[in-house]
């Protein structure tokens, strides 16, 4: 540490430069924070999927709708703990631009099905007591300023009522998520209510979580399940929550490659503009480190010096950027409700110091060798 | 400033110099270039591929359609309309007609799983059964190889662009719906426009097949002129019988890219945003070195009696010069790696695949290029004015 002072008053000599190099891989820091935040929300849902679940749907299609009765079937399967349904339910909320998942589903099994979803007990309570009673999640209530007991209308396009309404439910609990990827945009709403006043398509549901007994043999129990329904009107396609969920995103595109691309090229510009900055600050000071050789420093203490000088830039501009991104993304979705969930994760963040270090080493790299083997009187006589 | 000729050639001079002086500061130059270039280049591939879905959309509508959907749906996937009412549609003023009758085609819409070539993973690959007004009403559409579907058999013919991301739509193979295989004999383009992306039969093998008795879910309409619109629009929607929308195909095919292109121009604005801020200090960096390498020899030439003005000018000129050249570097870059890559994404509105080609247009080049200058003049500015403000006595002084 005793040379701290000395690299410390490198970095000071020109401070505009400095100041200039430590911004520009604080920006890139931020960015890598917001690509990070935005690939947890592309893939969203495939981290908290949860391994003992499976996820069983029309083999044909998703908008294909599956019977009741199949609930009970299923739960007859050896290996089958719990089985419980729930339908998309499309419909509009004031206007189609406020999109939110709603659903309807059966209370008690469904909060069984979902621990991480969580419901005050007094909420849950009020919710199996009142047929019209609804839950949404934390970020859904935030986002249209709901309160408990308010009246939330819902104009619908698949499931039309009998009598022709709109569709009316009150809101009775706000669940919070166990953990930071969990989706908390959704709405809930009960399965016994929708299937009574619906229109049509009465005992047909959109689709079923399973949730198996033992989450090694979850591949066993998804192929005795789609056995069961083979030849049947209402075939099956079963798989692990997890591959359903990463199949989903998966329609949306390969953003997970797209983003990679971009990190690499802002990686590729901010090393440029870092480097460079590196070896010019090294060139101007080549006398001045052929007098350190001179009075004695080794070659490797030159090439430590000149390194963690850039090391030092790279961290102080990287770990302010990162901390800044860290804070950007905790004020979450940017685009307004689109992204179902919006978070810098702690693996990235630990990426994210892991690079800074590596640019810091990669960006003196070559300055530092240049230094280590300058020749004393030719660097003397320039 | 008493001659203006003067100042235009002083400032010619210095940048010449300062233009001709640039090899010597080749690393910082090309790094300031290349960072523009890497901003335009990100900003003008993320753009482009809102640009491409977009052109997919626009180029499936023309004025002469319009799309009858059930009231309150916004898609067709959400909507419903039974036989008589598609009968009463076909009957309504205002369509364009043929020797066979209204061109009016009432359609079915599903989705079938499919596996995206790309991923491996099942995608919703919307399937369209259609009567024969179909291809009347979309004129673009033509069969590329095969042949059409038979009328009443279990046939299907695919479009181009489902035909290459989904695995197993090879013309001669055969398509699992509603548990039967049903032969694909033909394959079909329809002008770049969102059909390409979709598997067509006729609806009436399509309805029993998915349990949906004689009903559709929306009717596409070929109107008799573009102004026939309202008279076509107003009959349906004040028939008692009726409860529906009418939409123009403009309107209708912008709201359904909507989502999709608010989300990517978002996202994509606000990571160049972010680039820009970065080369933005890397060419701040760049044209400070460059004016203080050169302290000596711009104090020269104020000594010579050259102004400050053109000093500012042409510090400018080579920063914007510079930037210019990562502009067109990066659109040229963004060009020849994105344009036309072709790929499919999720279109939210009809919960089914739309494939599409990302778009580099000339706006975009032109907007990345005006990205770059804005740039170059923010990284120029201070400098400039710091090499106009040196006093001259101690620059001249400096070694």
């Amino acid at each position: 540490m005793k040379f701290f002072t000395l690299v410390w008053s490198n970095l000071k000599r020109k401070k505009l430069r400095t100041a200039l190099t430590v911004l520009s891989i604080l920006v890139a820091f931020v960015l890598f924070g917001f690509l990070a935040a935005l690939r947890v929300a592309f893939s969203a849902g495939v981290e908290v999927a949860g391994l003992d679940r499976l996820f069983v749907r029309h083999k044909v299609s998703i908008i294909q709708f599956l019977p009741e009765s199949y609930k009970q079937d299923m739960e007859r399967i050896p290996g089958v703990d719990l089985a419980v349904f729930a339908t998309w339910f499309g419909g509009t909320y004031q206007k189609p631009a406020n999109f939110f998942a709603r659903m309807p589903v059966d209370p008690e099994p469904f909060l069984d099905m979902f621990p991480e979803y969580i419901l005050p007990e007094e909420e849950q309570a009020a919710w199996v007591a009142n047929r019209i009673g609804a839950i949404a999640g934390r970020a859904l209530a935030e986002r249209f300023g709901w309160k408990i007991g308010d009246r939330i209308p819902l104009e619908p396009d698949i499931w039309m009522r009998k009598d022709g309404k709109a569709w009316e439910f009150e809101l009775v609990g706000i669940y919070d998520g166990a953990e930071k990827g969990t989706d908390t945009t959704q709405f809930f709403f009960r399965h016994d209510y929708f299937d009574e006043a619906r229109r049509w398509g009465e005992g047909s549901v959109g689709f079923y979580w399973v949730r198996v007994d033992d989450p090694e043999r979850a591949a066993e129990v998804a192929a005795a399940i789609d056995a069961e329904f083979a030849n049947s009107r209402y075939e099956t396609k079963t798989e692990p929550e997890g591959a359903f969920v990463q199949g989903f995103a998966n329609q949306v595109g390969n953003t997970g490659l797209m983003l990679m691309s971009i990190m690499g090229a802002v990686f590729f510009t901010i090393l440029l503009v870092a480097g460079n900055t590196m070896a010019q600050s090294v060139r101007e000071r080549i006398q001045e480190l052929a007098v350190l050789k001179a009075v004695g420093f080794t070659d490797r203490g030159v090439l430590a010096l000149v390194l963690a000088e850039s090391c030092l830039l790279a961290m102080v501009g990287g770990f302010l950027g990162l901390a800044a991104a860290w804070m950007i993304t905790s004020r979450g979705d940017p685009t307004g409700g689109m992204l179902q969930v919006f978070y810098f994760p702690t693996r990235d963040l630990v990426a994210g110091i892991v690079l800074v270090v590596l640019l810091g080493l990669v960006a003196g790299l070559l300055p530092a060798i240049r230094a280590q083997r300058l020749a004393i009187a030719d660097a003397l006589r320039r | 400033m008493t001659n203006p000729l003067n100042w235009l050639s002083q400032i010619a001079s210095i940048s010449r110099f300062s233009l001709q002086t640039i090899p010597e500061r080749k690393g910082p130059s090309a790094a300031a270039a290349f960072g523009i270039a890497g901003v335009v280049a990100v900003m003008v591939g993320v753009l482009s591929i809102a640009q491409g879905i977009a052109r997919t959309m626009q180029s499936s509508a023309s004025p002469q359609d319009a799309i009858v959907l059930r009231g309150g749906s916004n898609t067709e996937m959400m909507s419903g309309l039974g036989g008589d009412d598609v009968k009463i549609i076909a009957e309504a003023p205002g369509l364009a007609r043929s020797a066979r009758g209204p061109l009016a085609s009432s359609e079915l819409f599903v989705v079938i799983n499919l596996p995206k070539r790309s991923t491996g993973t099942d995608a919703n690959v919307p399937l369209r059964g259609v009567v024969p007004a179909a291809f009347e009403v979309r004129e673009r559409l033509r069969m590329v190889e095969g042949r059409a579907f038979e009328w009443g058999l279990n046939e299907v013919v695919v479009g181009v662009g489902a035909v290459r991301e989904f695995s197993g739509l090879a013309v001669g193979s055969s398509l699992e719906v509603g548990g039967e295989r049903w032969p694909i004999v033909g394959m079909f383009e329809a002008g770049g426009g969102i059909a390409e992306s979709e598997i067509w039969c006729d609806a009436a093998v399509l309805q029993p097949a998915y349990r949906r008795g004689n009903s559709y879910q929306s009717v596409y309409a070929k109107l008799a002129s573009a102004g026939s619109f309202s008279e076509f629009k107003d009959a349906l929607t004040t028939d008692p019988r009726l409860n529906v929308k009418v939409i123009d195909a403009g309107t209708y095919y912008s709201s359904q890219a909507q989502v999709l292109y608010a989300l990517i121009t978002t996202l994509g604005t606000l990571i160049a945003i972010l680039m820009a801020m970065g080369a933005v200090f890397g060419a701040l960096n760049t044209m400070y070195t460059a004016v203080s390498a050169r302290t000596r020899e711009i104090a020269t030439l104020r000594a010579l009696g050259f102004r400050a003005g053109p000093v500012v000018i042409s510090v400018l000129f080579e920063s914007m010069l510079l930037a210019a050249a990562g502009g067109i570097l990066g659109g040229a870059l963004a060009y020849f790696a994105f344009d036309g890559f072709r790929t499919a994404t999720l279109n939210w509105a009809s919960f089914s695949q739309v494939t599409f080609a990302f778009d580099v247009t000339p706006g975009l080049m032109v907007q990345g290029l005006v990205w770059a200058l804005a740039i170059g003049l923010l990284g120029g500015l201070m400098p400039a004015v710091r090499a106009a403000r040196l006093p001259i006595a101690t620059a001249l002084r400096e070694q």
